[in-house]
């Protein structure tokens, strides 16, 4: 194994579909050099990430707990198999189990609340609070009032 | 054209019949193409398509004059992308358009940037698009990335 490949980080980039997909992919420079999976609801959305590993599962936004159970399922195994040196996700209730489970497997870990969360911080984002070393909004304001850190906003 | 996106997740009536009555009040019928979700009424009065993949979305955008979107961040970052006039209308948490109401919030934050037409209610969706329409100034056009600050942030601790 080359140099290279042995210090190329594991990154596992994982968000629900619409505005947490498009923040996510906002973060790609971030990831020059490393070996990134991503991961989201859309089995289409793999055409914008040619480059990178993907995988999709079930979105579970519409309270069925059938689904949700499948998709804490699925995030779990994905991030399992991913191996990661990090996780970094921008939402919503999938970010929380593969930053559950990330830490659970030693990955860093990194919680960036979305934009849209003007005036407080999310209540997914609540829950990481103990599992995310960087926990992050996108409003200084946010920051001040809960207690998580401000580094920029995705625009 | 004029593009109408009410995001990936639900759909939207009060913004897709408020897009339908105003398109009917127009002397010439305007070119509306409307992205509407699980809608159960049909709406005969627009051009209007179930979901788009990112591709067809980002060629829709591009394809456009004006936007008319809800508050969801992805139809917003995408419209500020391709610096098109955007109109706003957010969902409600009352009327379950969405669980809460972060798109209240998130439309008040909007009405201070350039390009951007907030209507708060479905009376002010109408004068919106008139004032889209005819503004020459578009939507300050934002870069395809983050903040450089926040990129660099998160290099140095996923490398650290």
């Amino acid at each position: 194994m080359n140099q290279e490949a042995q210090s190329a980080k594991r990154v596992l980039a994982l968000a629900s579909g619409g505005g947490h997909w498009v923040q996510l992919l906002r973060l790609r420079p971030a990831f020059t050099g490393c070996d990134v999976t991503y991961a989201t609801v859309q089995p289409s959305y793999a055409a914008q990430v040619p480059e990178a590993r993907f995988f999709s599962f079930t979105d579970a936004t519409r309270w069925s707990r059938w689904a949700l159970l499948k998709m804490i399922f699925q995030v779990a195994w994905i991030t399992i198999r991913t191996k990661p040196d990090v996780v970094i996700t921008t939402g919503a209730a999938p970010g929380v189990v593969a930053l559950r489970v990330g830490k659970w497997l030693g990955a860093k870990t990194v919680w960036l609340d979305s934009i849209a969360n003007v005036e407080a911080i999310s209540m997914s984002g609540r829950k990481v609070r103990n599992f995310a070393d960087l926990w992050l909004t996108q409003w200084p304001e946010v920051a001040c009032a809960e207690g998580c850190a401000y580094k920029g906003a995705v625009l | 054209m004029i593009f109408v996106t009410v995001g990936s997740q639900m759909p939207f009536k009060r913004l897709i019949e408020g897009v339908a009555a105003w398109a009917m009040t127009q002397s010439e019928m305007p070119n509306v193409l409307a992205q509407v979700g699980d809608m159960e009424r049909c709406v005969p009065e627009l051009r209007t398509v179930r979901s788009l993949s990112p591709e067809e979305f980002r060629a829709a955008v591009l394809g456009a004059e004006v936007i008319i979107a809800h508050a969801g961040m992805g139809s917003v970052l995408t419209a500020m992308e391709f610096g098109k006039p955007l109109v706003v209308l957010p969902r409600k948490g009352a009327l379950r358009e969405t669980r809460n109401d972060h798109q209240i919030a998130t439309a008040r934050w909007l009405a201070a940037k350039g390009g951007v037409f907030v209507a708060m209610e479905d009376e002010d969706l109408a004068d919106a698009i008139d004032r889209a329409r005819a503004s020459t100034r578009t939507t300050s056009q934002i870069s395809s990335h983050a903040s450089a600050d926040l990129v660099e942030a998160l290099r140095i601790f996923i490398q650290s």
